[in-house]
């Protein structure tokens, strides 16, 4: 059981970061750029956890990934209720429809 | 076999993510994200990091997933009530970002912030990447890291969760009329 080069963790993180920047910034619908969000910061756990390898005895890499994870399921939550109170008052999530600060 | 394993979930994540990036249907998105957060906890497995593998499935699948399509529900325009029958298919469209210059701009940066990553990894030259690494079992010492040296941001943690479910639940309460009158 050779373990995998880690090098090719940090590819797929390269990769996954990527691909959630260009998802944040082509996508309109608010849900969709969270996805993207998501993404990176998917991305960022899997270098945290590739690096964290070579710890053994602390694991400080690993103790990171899951308080970002934590960080980001309480982002999410809040995030989508911001969303949702925004689409009860405009009536729509394309966020480049919301162009106006007052009603 | 341990490689052909990571060369799966490897693709399982990118071509998820992609799938999420050229997809139009929000719906579809939400679930092609389920497949990248899959692919990202099997890829935890193989770097040996178990606990968070679990962790992965329980908090990302199990709850931020959930409440992604909670969101995409509930921020749906409903159609006219004559044609939205329940033998249709949901579609919830996004919208892409203006015209086909964005999709270059977007690529052009996305791609070229991919290829300064490549050429740095294979470049830098970690000499930590070429010690020895062995296969552990993660859980027992994680719990031991989080009730010594990371029990204050494991607290803190706490403190902030318990917050941000008040603040949501707040947040996406309705507004009773006399509130909507006063906060005018």
């Amino acid at each position: 059981m050779q373990p995998v080069d880690s090098h090719l963790f940090l590819l797929v993180g390269a990769a996954l970061f990527s691909i959630g920047l260009a998802v944040v910034m082509l996508k309109r619908h608010a849900i969709v750029v969270l996805m993207g969000i998501e993404l990176m910061l998917n991305a960022v756990n899997i270098n945290l956890v590739a690096f964290s390898q070579y710890d053994p005895d602390r694991l400080q890499g690993q103790m990171l990934a899951l308080f970002v994870m934590v960080v980001a399921a309480a982002e999410s939550a809040v995030a989508l209720a911001i969303v949702l109170r925004v689409y009860r008052h405009f009536r729509t999530a394309q966020l480049d429809e919301l162009r106006e600060l007052n009603d | 076999m341990v490689q052909i394993a990571f060369y799966a979930f490897s693709a399982l994540t990118i071509i998820g993510g992609l799938a999420v990036l050229l997809t139009r249907n929000v719906l579809y998105a939400a679930f092609f994200l389920l497949l990248t957060l899959l692919g990202v906890a099997g890829l935890f497995v193989l770097a040996s990091a178990d606990f968070l593998a679990i962790a992965q499935i329980m908090i990302y699948v199990g709850g931020v997933l959930v409440l992604v399509i909670f969101g995409v529900m509930l921020t749906h325009r409903r159609q006219l009530p004559g044609e939205a029958g329940s033998q249709q298919a949901n579609t919830i469209l996004s919208q892409n970002r203006g015209d086909s210059w964005s999709w270059v701009v977007a690529l052009a940066v996305a791609g070229s912030l991919f290829t300064a990553l490549y050429v740095l990894i294979f470049r830098a030259n970690f000499t930590l990447l070429a010690n020895p690494v062995g296969w552990q079992n993660t859980t027992g010492i994680i719990g031991k890291q989080l009730m010594t040296e990371y029990v204050v941001p494991f607290e803190i943690a706490g403190i902030l969760l318990l917050a941000a479910l008040v603040g949501a639940a707040y947040l996406a309460s309705p507004q009773s009329k006399n509130a909507q009158d006063a906060a005018r």
